[in-house]
Parts: structure tokens; C-alpha cells; sequence
């Protein structure tokens, strides 16, 4: 065991693949000298050579698209996304390509590859590097997404995800990259995608979050204690595939549920994690499904983001409400 | 040869004249007659199956189609020079390459009947399928070039682009990524004059596309796309210059889409008849089939025999597509993750209840 941050665990999952297999190639905007613009490709350069990890043109639909090329060829490209705000121009290359090459060619050709990218806000950041987007590729068929909450996580899930034939999106909670530390095993572990994870048994509702919104939730545990509720905390990890036993197991046992995510709320994982709930622990109802979300607004510059996220009083707020419907 | 047809030097690249005359002796590319005489018959097999999934499409039984009448010496020529090992990704107006790397018509036939097992190309070594988003499949060529380089493999990666698709933004990064990578990457543009209805003076300013490699620091060239022997050697100049580690090379075929953009185009909006028997006089096949008279290769009575053979083969392939059988449920949920998701699978489930439900229903 070693202690970590989200930076460090990341950076080490990169070395333990780029030793392990030489068909790990990782590039993208400034991630070869210098580390990439929040470090967590440091040092990665010089220890495997300059044709393994690199500087790459800017141009996000030039680095996903030729990362289905080299996928499709048999390596295992690591992409970075230097934000996720900037990942729009290589959408395409993702939803009409990543995502269906497999299904395209029949199985005979699948692109094995991880496009990570820092995302969410709570960082005083400039326009474009706030949003909190997964909802646009959970939606996308043929795509796996992968939030991790923590440094022990981050190196878990993403190893699964390299080792993964399918292409991952891998989103990085840019506030929680410095936030914490924790004692990481430094041997190789994998997470396996597509698992949600109780990190801690309650019986009064079901809290479920991902990401930076881990942190806010046990915040707002606290307040939830003293008032003498008890809640289950869901760790979502997983957008797509989305774990639906996990979640409706624990309502089946709370009879309530709430879900905080930071993006904007309509068609949301929220609105999605309702549904299911819907589907399968109606019966078990004894609130209605709650969402603590962003706005349908574009996240405001530094001095207005905090109207727009999600703090522990805003969401032990909605959490009484509903254990008290 | 690169350097002589320099882009900047403004002059387009031929072997033989309208009539099958040879021109230019100097690059007259070292071919075996009978290669020639192949590259004759595949030409003349690659019209033959348009003219006919032309008519299957007229006759309502296969949807959509986009033909390559006219562009047909660019994809035979550079389905000559692909090795087993190299890599052809495509756009979707390169039946000859397809074919020489081992697609078959058939194949062809089912994807545009709607079946995405005629996109697999099960028996064809290194082909992906083709790619309707213009211009993106270029960069998977440059990814796939930098596997070769990484892996030090003796291959070359052969894509193809329309005209149109040099406006993509796509065209202008993925030769951005391969000239800094310097991979062995060889751009096709088959520049047949119009993307849909638009011509190619409203796509671009420039003089022509293969002058746009001098900007990139990649070697190009502008070669007569209707001129076979000119297809071949410059394409085998490319694939060495490419071969021996000098990089990608950007080819510009001028040619002209003889045919509709797709079955479902009418031409007669957008250009005139004038304009149309002006390029006829050019067609490949028209000057590949005068250049072997000449040397008393072939016969009109050769010709139709082999025409004859050649309706009978494609109307073959086309029936056995035809009776190709219904799209299995699975098919629809199978392919798109190496282990279908628990909700996937769910989803599937709940159709085939239904599907037995509506099934007793009956």
C-alpha cells in the first residue's frame, strides 16, 4: 500500500500498463514533456520513449480518430482529452466510429481504447471547464463511462478499462485530482466496469452520486446522522453499463432514493436511475424518486458556480424532505 | 517521378491520351500484358456490376446505391498495388479496390439490401468497412500508418476521399497527424468534380487538392484519375516513397462522377449534356480498351463474351443475396460490446416476449 491521490493512482495504472503491454500508447495536447496541463502523465514519457507517449497535434477529432485506427490495428491507445469541454469536436470519431466499429464489421474489427478526460466544476475554472457531460455518452450505444471517486478507484477501474475490448470513456473529477489521499495497493488491481459499490449500509434512503458528488454526499451524511437518518450510499462508478441490481437491491431495503449528479437535470443519469427504480423497486416506493442536479443552464463563471452545485446542506435538504414525505 | 510532378510545378500527371495513345514514355509503368488485359476485364467487371445494381435498384430490390461509373481506373489501379498485408480503408466509391482485396460483390450487394454482415468483408485481410461520415475514415488510415511504423511492418495504409470530403475538417488533421508522424499512409482523393450537386469550384479556392500536400510538408501529386497506366505507376511511386519510411503521400485523381452521387441523385439539375459527353471522351474504360486494340490485346469479340460472363456472375452474386434470409433478433444486439450488458440483454429479452406474444396472436 501506498498513499495516493486521484493524480498519482491515475499515473500509476498508466505505468502499470505501458510496462505490462507494449501495445499501451498514450497521447494527447501537451501529455508527452510536460505531463499533460494537471500532471498525470508525468514522467510517463521519459521512462517509455517518445513513441509511446506524446505530444499530439491539437485536434480532438485528429487524436480519437486516429486512436480508432491504431485500436482497430491492434494497439491500445490511452487518449487524453485535455478537458472534457473540448471533446465535442472529436465527437464524431466517437458515435460514428469508436462506438460502432464492433457492430459495423460484425465483430471482426473493435476498437480496444480509453478516451479520458478531467471534467465537473468547483475548481474556479474558465468558461468550458465546468460541465459535467456523461449523459452524452451514456447515451451513445456501443460506449462503456467510468466515473471513479477516489485515488483507490481510479487506479481500479481504470486498468479494467485499458484491458477492456470495448472503447471506454473514462471521466476524470477534475476537483477530487489533489482533494484526497489514501493508502493505494501498488500492485496491479482491476475494478471491474459496469459494478456500482455500497460504500456504506444505511436503512432510511438510498443516496446514489459519482464522482466529485461521493465527497458532497458524505458531507452531507453528517447532517443526516445528527438528525438521526440513516443512509445508504451508492457509489455509481459505472454510467453505462449502468448496475440496475445494485441500485434496486438497497431501495428495495430503504424504500426511498435520491441521486445527486452535477450535470444538468433533464435526461439525466438521475432521470435514468428513477426509471429503473420505477421499473424495478416501484412497489418498495415510499417517496418519490428524488434528483439533486445541476440546472438546465450552462454552469456560471466562478462567482456564480456556486448557485449551480450541489453542497452537502442542498442535499441533506432534499434528503430529509424525502425520508420525511 | 515525385519530384517531377511536383504539385507546385502545376502539371497534372499522364500516361496516355483520350484515345489509348501513349504519351508519356518516360513513366510508363513496367506491366505485364496480362496484367494490363486483367486490369481491362476487372475495369470492365466494376461497370458491368454498377450498370446492373443500377437497374436491381430501379427494380426496387436493393436500396440506396452509389455508383462508381467513371472513377473506375483509380480503385482498379490501386487494387493492383495492395498487398495481402495492406491496409484499404475505404469511402464507399471504390468497388474495384474492395473487390481485389477480397470483398465480394456479394457482400456489396447485402449492405445495401441493409445487412451489416456485408460490411464485415469476412474473407478480405485488413479492410474496414466503409465509412459514410465524410472524411473521418482518413484518420483512421493515419492511426492504423502510425501501428505499422510503431510495429516496424512491412504495409502501407490506402485510403480513399471524395472531392467534397477535402473540406472536411478530418481531411486537413489527418494530413496534419500524418505529416508530423510521418507514417506510411497513402491519400486517395477521387476528385470526380461534384460532392452531390455542389462542383468543385464551390468546395475550395485552390488550385486543385494535391498542392495542398506542399502546406502539410507531404509529398503530392495530380494524376489524370480516367488514365489507368497513370493510377498505376503513380501509386507505386507513392507506396515505395511511403514503403521506405519518407511518409504519406497525397494523390489527386481527376476524374468525374459519371453516374449520380447515389441512386437516389439526378444530375440533370446541376450539370449539362455538353459537360457530360465532354468527360466521356475521357472514360478509363473507353481508353484502357483503345490502348489494348491497339496492341491487338484484346477483341470486340472478347469483350462480349466476357460481358456476357460477367452479367451472368454478377446476377449470380446478386441472387444469393437476394435469398441471403431474414436479420435474426440477436444480429440486432450481438455486436456491440464483447459481453452484451445485463440491460442490453434485458432489453432483448422483453422484445422477444413480445415478438412471441404478438406471434400467438396471430
Amino acid at each position: 500500500m501506498k498513499v495516493m491521490n486521484m493524480v498519482q493512482s491515475i499515473n500509476n495504472a498508466l505505468d502499470i500498463k505501458l510496462k505490462e503491454d507494449d501495445s499501451v500508447i498514450i497521447y494527447g495536447e501537451d501529455v508527452g514533456v510536460e505531463g499533460g496541463v494537471f500532471r498525470i502523465t508525468e514522467g510517463l514519457q521519459k521512462k517509455y520513449g517518445a513513441d509511446r507517449v506524446f505530444d499530439s497535434p491539437l485536434a480532438e477529432s485528429g487524436i480519437i480518430g486516429t486512436a480508432v485506427g491504431m485500436a482497430v490495428a491492434g494497439l491500445r491507445p490511452v487518449v487524453e482529452m485535455q478537458f472534457s469541454g473540448f471533446v465535442y469536436p472529436g465527437f464524431n470519431q466517437i458515435i460514428s466510429h469508436a462506438a460502432r466499429m464492433r457492430n459495423r464489421s460484425r465483430g471482426k474489427f473493435t476498437t480496444p481504447m480509453v478516451i479520458r478526460m478531467p471534467y465537473g466544476g468547483g475548481i474556479n475554472a474558465l468558461e468550458h471547464h465546468s460541465e459535467s457531460m456523461e449523459t452524452l455518452f451514456g447515451h451513445i450505444p456501443g460506449l462503456k463511462v467510468v466515473i471513479p471517486s477516489t485515488p483507490h478507484d481510479a487506479k481500479g477501474l481504470l486498468i479494467a478499462a485499458i484491458e477492456s475490448n470495448d472503447t471506454v470513456i473514462y471521466m476524470e473529477p477534475k476537483r477530487m485530482y489533489r482533494a484526497i489521499k489514501q493508502e493505494v495497493p501498488e500492485e496491479k488491481f482491476n475494478i471491474p466496469l459496469g459494478k456500482a459499490q455500497v460504500i456504506s449500509p444505511g436503512t432510511d434512503i438510498t443516496v446514489v452520486a459519482y464522482g466529485a458528488m461521493i465527497r458532497e454526499v458524505q458531507k452531507a451524511m453528517v447532517l443526516a446522522k445528527e438528525a438521526g437518518i440513516s443512509v445508504e450510499l451508492i457509489d455509481l462508478r459505472s454510467i453505462y453499463p449502468i448496475d440496475r441490481d445494485t441500485l434496486a437491491t438497497s431501495v428495495k431495503k430503504t424504500g426511498r432514493i435520491l441521486t445527486v449528479t452535477e450535470g444538468p437535470r433533464s435526461f439525466g443519469v438521475a432521470s435514468e436511475i428513477t426509471q429503473i427504480i420505477n421499473e424495478d423497486a416501484f412497489l418498495y416506493l415510499e417517496a418519490p424518486p428524488k434528483r439533486v442536479t445541476g440546472f438546465d443552464t450552462i454552469v456560471p463563471l466562478p462567482k456564480g458556480e456556486h448557485h449551480y452545485m450541489q453542497s452537502a446542506e442542498k442535499i441533506f435538504y432534499e434528503l430529509e424532505k424525502t425520508v420525511k414525505y | 517521378m515525385l519530384k517531377e510532378y511536383d504539385p507546385l510545378k502545376k502539371k497534372i500527371f499522364r500516361v496516355i491520351d483520350n484515345d489509348g495513345k501513349v504519351i508519356n514514355t518516360k513513366w510508363f509503368p513496367d506491366l505485364p500484358d496480362e496484367q494490363i488485359v486483367k486490369a481491362y476485364k476487372d475495369l470492365l467487371f466494376a461497370r458491368t456490376a454498377d450498370l446492373q445494381t443500377i437497374s436491381y435498384q430501379r427494380q426496387g430490390r436493393i436500396y440506396t446505391y452509389p455508383p462508381n461509373l467513371g472513377q473506375e481506373a483509380i480503385s482498379i489501379a490501386a487494387g493492383q498495388l495492395m498487398r495481402e498485408n495492406d491496409w484499404m480503408v475505404p469511402a464507399f466509391r471504390e468497388m474495384g479496390a474492395m473487390l481485389a482485396k477480397g470483398a465480394t460483390l456479394k457482400e456489396l450487394f447485402l449492405y445495401y439490401m441493409g445487412y451489416e454482415d456485408g460490411s464485415a468483408f469476412k474473407e478480405a485481410r485488413n479492410m474496414i468497412p466503409t465509412s459514410v461520415p465524410i472524411a473521418s475514415q482518413l484518420l483512421h488510415a493515419v492511426g492504423i500508418a502510425y501501428e505499422i511504423k510503431y510495429r516496424k511492418k512491412d504495409q502501407v495504409a490506402f485510403t480513399f476521399v471524395g472531392d467534397g470530403g477535402t473540406s472536411e475538417g478530418d481531411f486537413h488533421e489527418a494530413l496534419n497527424f500524418a505529416g508530423v508522424w510521418q507514417v506510411p499512409v497513402l491519400f486517395i482523393v477521387q476528385n470526380n468534380q461534384y460532392g452531390i450537386s455542389t462542383p468543385f469550384k464551390m468546395q475550395t479556392a485552390s488550385d486543385g487538392i494535391a498542392i495542398k500536400s506542399v502546406a502539410y510538408g507531404i509529398k503530392g501529386i495530380q494524376v489524370d484519375g480516367n488514365d489507368f497506366f497513370a493510377m498505376y505507376k503513380a501509386i507505386e511511386e507513392a507506396v515505395s516513397h511511403a514503403k521506405e519510411g519518407n511518409g504519406p503521400v497525397l494523390i489527386e485523381a481527376v476524374t468525374y462522377r459519371k453516374g449520380a452521387h447515389t441512386t437516389s441523385d439526378d444530375p440533370t439539375k446541376y450539370r449539362t449534356k455538353e459537360e457530360e459527353m465532354e468527360w466521356d471522351k475521357k472514360d478509363p474504360l473507353k481508353r484502357l480498351k483503345a490502348y489494348l486494340k491497339r496492341k491487338k490485346l484484346i477483341t470486340d469479340k472478347m469483350e462480349e463474351k466476357l460481358l456476357a460472363d460477367y452479367k451472368k456472375e454478377v446476377d449470380r452474386q446478386f441472387t444469393e443475396a437476394e435469398n441471403y434470409g431474414p436479420y435474426p433478433v440477436e444480429d440486432v444486439f450481438q455486436y456491440h460490446y464483447e459481453e452484451m450488458p445485463d440491460d442490453l440483454l434485458a432489453q432483448k429479452n422483453e422484445y422477444e416476449r413480445f415478438l412471441k406474444w404478438k406471434e400467438a396472436r396471430v
